[in-house]
């Protein structure tokens, strides 16, 4: 990982340096523009003007390169699931996936051999938005929870409290 | 003077110091986790069929783009050259020839080496 990633103790400086960090990475979650199947009609929706969700910094973008969180939107079949893996490859880290849908989650009704049983079996998931398919509110529900879960993540401080007799001198 | 460009040279001090910070502090802080996968080129998740360079984008769109450029810049020096024609009296018109008559010898080279031949 990064050079000072996780290698300080908490003190002043580093608790709010991980706070501007994890600000600034939850402020700008910028999705792939990426739907496979009826759950991307939602997404869609979540996107425009109604719902709008541009204002908590959500902004569709049109390559992996640019964006952070990928949104799995629908059925993944077992023919989409290696270019789902790739897109999530390609994705620059910090990077989240948001599972939306039943289909994403646990495949579903479709419960066959050419349907992967859940995203889960492709690529770390972070959150579930359940629903057949969820709402609109329910996506951006998932978009807050996953701010959520980003604002108390330890970026530059270490992921246990370093004892203050091993800090290296 | 050289002081008289002092806000400038401040200017371009504190940009390049600004950009150098910017620069070592992402360098420093960003997560850094380089992979195959990762460093594949971008084509929608997919493998990719054939090679960019083998038809599919014609060069010689460039090559008739770069004939183009030269005339519409030589348009753009004729339009001022046009206003003021009647001070410059026949120099001026002269001079405007040969300005053409050079460009029309590099258009006849690139026409004669066969710049607007069509390869299908």
């Amino acid at each position: 990982m990064a050079v000072l990633s996780n290698r300080f103790q908490d003190n002043v400086f580093f608790t709010n340096s991980d706070a501007i960090i994890n600000w600034s990475r939850k402020s700008s979650l910028w999705p792939q523009t990426f739907g496979i199947a009826c759950c991307a009609i939602e997404m869609i929706s979540a996107g425009c003007a109604r719902y709008d969700l541009d204002r908590f910094g959500v902004v569709f973008r049109p390559s992996p390169r640019q964006s952070d969180v990928m949104i799995v939107a629908g059925t993944v079949t077992r023919k989409m699931a290696p270019i789902v893996r790739r897109l999530y490859d390609q994705m620059a880290e910090p990077r989240y996936v948001i599972a939306m849908g039943t289909c994403a989650i646990s495949g579903g009704v479709y419960n066959t051999y050419a349907v992967v049983q859940g995203v889960d079996h492709v690529v770390p998931v972070d959150i579930h938005v359940a629903g057949c398919p969820p709402r609109p509110e329910a996506l951006l529900y998932g978009f807050v929870q996953l701010q959520e879960k980003i604002t108390g993540t330890k970026v530059l401080r270490a992921e246990t409290p370093i004892d203050a007799a091993m800090e290296p001198s | 003077m050289p002081v008289d460009f002092l806000p400038v040279f401040l200017m371009v001090a504190i940009i390049a110091a600004l950009a150098l910070f910017i620069l070592t502090v992402s360098k420093l802080v960003r997560p850094d986790n380089p992979y195959p996968e990762k460093n594949r080129p971008y084509e929608c998740g997919v493998d990719h069929v054939g090679e960019a360079a083998s038809g599919l984008f014609k060069v010689q769109y460039f090559v008739i783009a770069i004939l183009f450029v030269i005339f519409d810049v030589e348009t753009m020096f004729l339009f001022p050259w046009a206003v003021v024609l009647q001070d410059m009296g026949l120099f001026g018109y002269i001079e405007m020839f040969v300005f053409i008559f050079l460009l029309l010898v590099g258009f006849a080279y690139a026409w004669i080496k066969g710049a607007l031949e069509w390869l299908s």
